[in-house]
């Protein structure tokens, strides 16, 4: 493959590839996601290529990312019309690929509702797809991750081009600035104002990074999003570097998933063969590469600075927050940092405009947002809302609700620092603001549903007792603090909690946040601080059974 | 792992400091573990001092300073896995395998570990062994897929 040399060769590039592929001839997409994977996914991948093979069938063939619906996996998605198949088995195979041929649809492996029987045959017919707007995800099942042309069919590097060929580096900050596009990795501030003050730091060297750390616990979007469509993230980065005036970037990610590993690596090389990286992309006279850097293991190396830290080379430990790194990040120089999901949605607003995005989502909170449905859900999986969505169509029309009978109880968003509301807030919308005044800050997006059963204190011990085993140890108040305040939660649990306990609790609470160095430490007793505000009665009530327990004659 | 591999893998990284973290992770996916030895050879070869390869050695929770057995059991403890019982599924491999969260056992057999979250929360709890994901896991079917590993 030649270096492209100009936006025009792309497109005529692009038009080959299309012009070779029919939209009429029957696909089939199997799920290679995370869930997938663990449901032997790989297996029947294998099965499928055995029988096109044998039977010679006449149809494209893909294992792709995440479809979605992970917990109805192995998922297969036949074209055109995407039909969807669950739960498919090896044995299932040479069926489907005989009825893919034909036109026709295997109805005992299409969806049906677990309570009222009806089947639905189509992705947009189904419940859990319905109610989505799949803007980042909806390529994921056309996509083979570790081709570029599958990319480049469906619109790729297409926005990049329009970037360099069209626009100065100014009027593509401009466009993420008007397209008020907020950070999705947790704080939600805004993506362009972050940009802007790295691009104005005086120093020439400057870096871009993606964060694709995810370590929140039960999120699992970022995964999905890097591993089923890298190539996407990777044009949100080389336009950000155009704008900001970056020369290197970086993508941080995790050891321990192969296969995001694998693409990630892979979609970078073709990016080099293609010339979408490399010295004057496209003729533009931007210069610009990426590196693949990996976290190994430890929660707190998600955190921005510490995240730099371990990029040079050293232990994630973060630095206070009166430095920032868009200014003094990465070797001291100005380094701008946004997570997986703000990256992916770079090229859209490139390509479709800032006013098309802001058409999207609530009134400050913009576009769609990914978020990890699971817990104690029926449907649960990757799922993409804009912006706005009511929980209850979230947990209820997407999630079909809670499992075996049970009754909803609380909704917890943003794992380990995030927090939980009582389901009678159910109709909030998802919102940055909204859900942070709430006590349940997004987060990176992680939502978990849990039933009646589910004991808070006991969920408020689990989360701090996970942030003590993460925490670095640098400062004093994340160290101890935290230990303390795991020493209070796991006494009320065992039955030895004292009067005083809660009042101990909201003390050690306020200083952790006050006095701690980063954000780990900040936000560590945020579940425990929403906990109290909704669930005191089970505290106090926990409490006054231990004491009562106590003062009982043995 | 034989000598010759690790002495490639640090050849690679010679006279590049800032890449301590990239040598020992791949040291430590072939090795499964750290030796002292070749920490000293990674510090003298990328020219970092030895307290500098042992500070991220023993800071990240992926390398391994003792040998660990054949076979990596790993059980999620995520956020979704525990509300869906990962505990009493950790209970019943510790119960299984005779151990304590990070330990090996005499024969070198498993090495218990626990860690979150792996992202497949959609069908946790999990198992995980040397890799290979066990999905809806339930403490009674846990001793059958680890009777699958000598």
């Amino acid at each position: 493959m030649p270096r492209l040399q100009t936006a025009a060769e792309l497109d005529e590039l692009r038009a080959g590839i299309l012009a070779s592929r029919d939209a009429a001839k029957p696909s089939i997409a199997v799920c290679g996601g995370a869930a997938c994977d663990g449901l032997d996914s790989a297996a029947l991948g294998a099965a499928f290529a055995a029988e096109i093979q044998r039977v010679e069938a006449k149809l494209d063939f893909r294992v792709t990312g995440c479809h979605g619906f992970c917990n109805k996996g192995p998922n297969v998605i036949v074209g055109p019309g995407d039909v969807c198949y669950f739960e498919v088995k090896p044995e299932d195979v040479a069926e489907i690929v005989s009825c893919a041929l034909k036109g026709e649809v295997v109805e005992r492996l299409v969806y049906r509702h677990p309570q009222t029987g009806e089947t639905a045959v189509h992705m947009n017919e189904i419940p859990f797809y319905k109610h989505q707007m799949r803007v980042l995800t909806g390529d994921i099942p056309r996509i083979d991750p570790t081709r570029i042309d599958d990319y480049l069919a469906v619109g790729g590097y297409g926005a990049l081009a329009k970037a360099l060929s069209q626009m100065t580096p100014d009027e593509v900050l401009a466009e993420v600035k008007k397209a008020n596009l907020r950070g999705r990795g947790g704080g939600g501030f805004p993506a362009g104002l972050k940009w802007e003050t790295t691009k104005n730091a005086p120093e020439k060297t400057k870096y871009v990074i993606v964060n694709g750390h995810e370590g929140e616990s039960a999120a699992f979007m970022d995964r999905a999003m890097l591993t089923g469509n890298p190539h996407r993230v990777l044009e949100g980065l080389i336009i950000g570097g155009y704008a900001i005036g970056a020369q290197q970037g970086f993508i941080y990610t995790r050891h321990d998933s192969p296969s995001m590993a694998r693409h990630v690596t892979r979609a970078l090389e073709q990016a080099r063969e293609h010339g979408l990286l490399g010295e004057n992309i496209l003729s533009s006279g931007f210069n610009f590469d990426v590196e693949i850097h990996y976290d190994v293991g430890i929660f707190v190396s998600g955190e921005s600075s510490a995240l730099m830290r371990s990029i040079e080379g050293n232990a994630p430990e973060p630095r206070p927050k009166y430095i920032r790194t868009s200014v003094s990040g990465i070797w001291d120089k100005p380094s701008n940092l946004n997570n997986v999901e703000t990256w992916a949605n770079v090229p859209e607003i490139i390509s479709r405009g800032a006013d098309w995005f802001t058409s999207i989502g609530s009134e400050r909170s913009k576009g769609t947002k990914l978020v990890s449905l699971s817990g104690h859900v029926v449907n649960s999986g990757v799922v993409e809302v804009p912006m706005g969505t009511p929980l209850r169509t979230i947990v209820f029309d997407i999630g079909g609700g809670v499992p075996d009978g049970k009754a909803p109880k609380a909704i917890h968003f943003g794992g380990a620092m995030g927090g939980s509301i009582p389901i009678s807030m159910i109709d909030a919308p998802l919102d940055f603001d909204g859900m942070s005044k709430l006590g349940a800050p997004i987060g990176a997006g992680g939502l978990l549903v849990m039933n009646e059963d589910t004991d808070m204190v006991e969920i408020a011990r689990y989360l701090l007792d996970f942030l003590v085993k993460e925490s670095c140890g640098k400062c004093t108040p994340c160290r101890e603090g935290m230990w303390q305040m795991l020493k209070i939660l796991t006494n009320i649990t065992e039955g030895k909690g004292r009067k005083f306990d809660l009042d101990r609790l909201a003390d050690l609470t306020e200083v952790t946040s006050l006095g701690s160095l980063c954000a780990l430490g900040k936000t560590s007793s945020d579940p425990l601080k929403s906990m109290l505000r909704y669930f005191k009665d089970e505290f106090e009530t926990r409490i006054a059974g231990n004491s009562a327990a106590r003062s009982q004659p043995k | 792992m034989s000598e010759q591999m690790i002495d490639s893998i640090i050849e690679k990284y010679r006279g590049k400091p800032g890449a301590v973290i990239h040598a020992l992770t791949e040291i430590q996916h072939e090795n499964h573990w750290l030796p002292r030895e070749v920490m000293q050879k990674v510090a003298d070869a990328l020219g970092v001092a030895f307290s500098q390869v042992m500070h991220i050695a023993s800071f990240y929770k992926t390398f391994s300073l003792t040998p660990k057995g054949r076979h990596e059991v790993h059980v999620c403890t995520g956020m979704t896995c525990h509300l869906r019982g990962g505990a009493k599924l950790m209970e019943k491999v510790a119960e299984i395998t005779g151990l304590k969260l990070g330990e090996t056992d005499a024969e070198a057999r498993f090495t218990l570990e626990a860690g979150s979250c792996l992202g497949s929360c959609s069908i946790g709890p999990e198992l995980i062994v040397d890799g290979k994901h066990y999905g809806r896991m339930t403490p009674e079917r846990a001793a059958d897929v680890l009777k699958q590993y000598e």
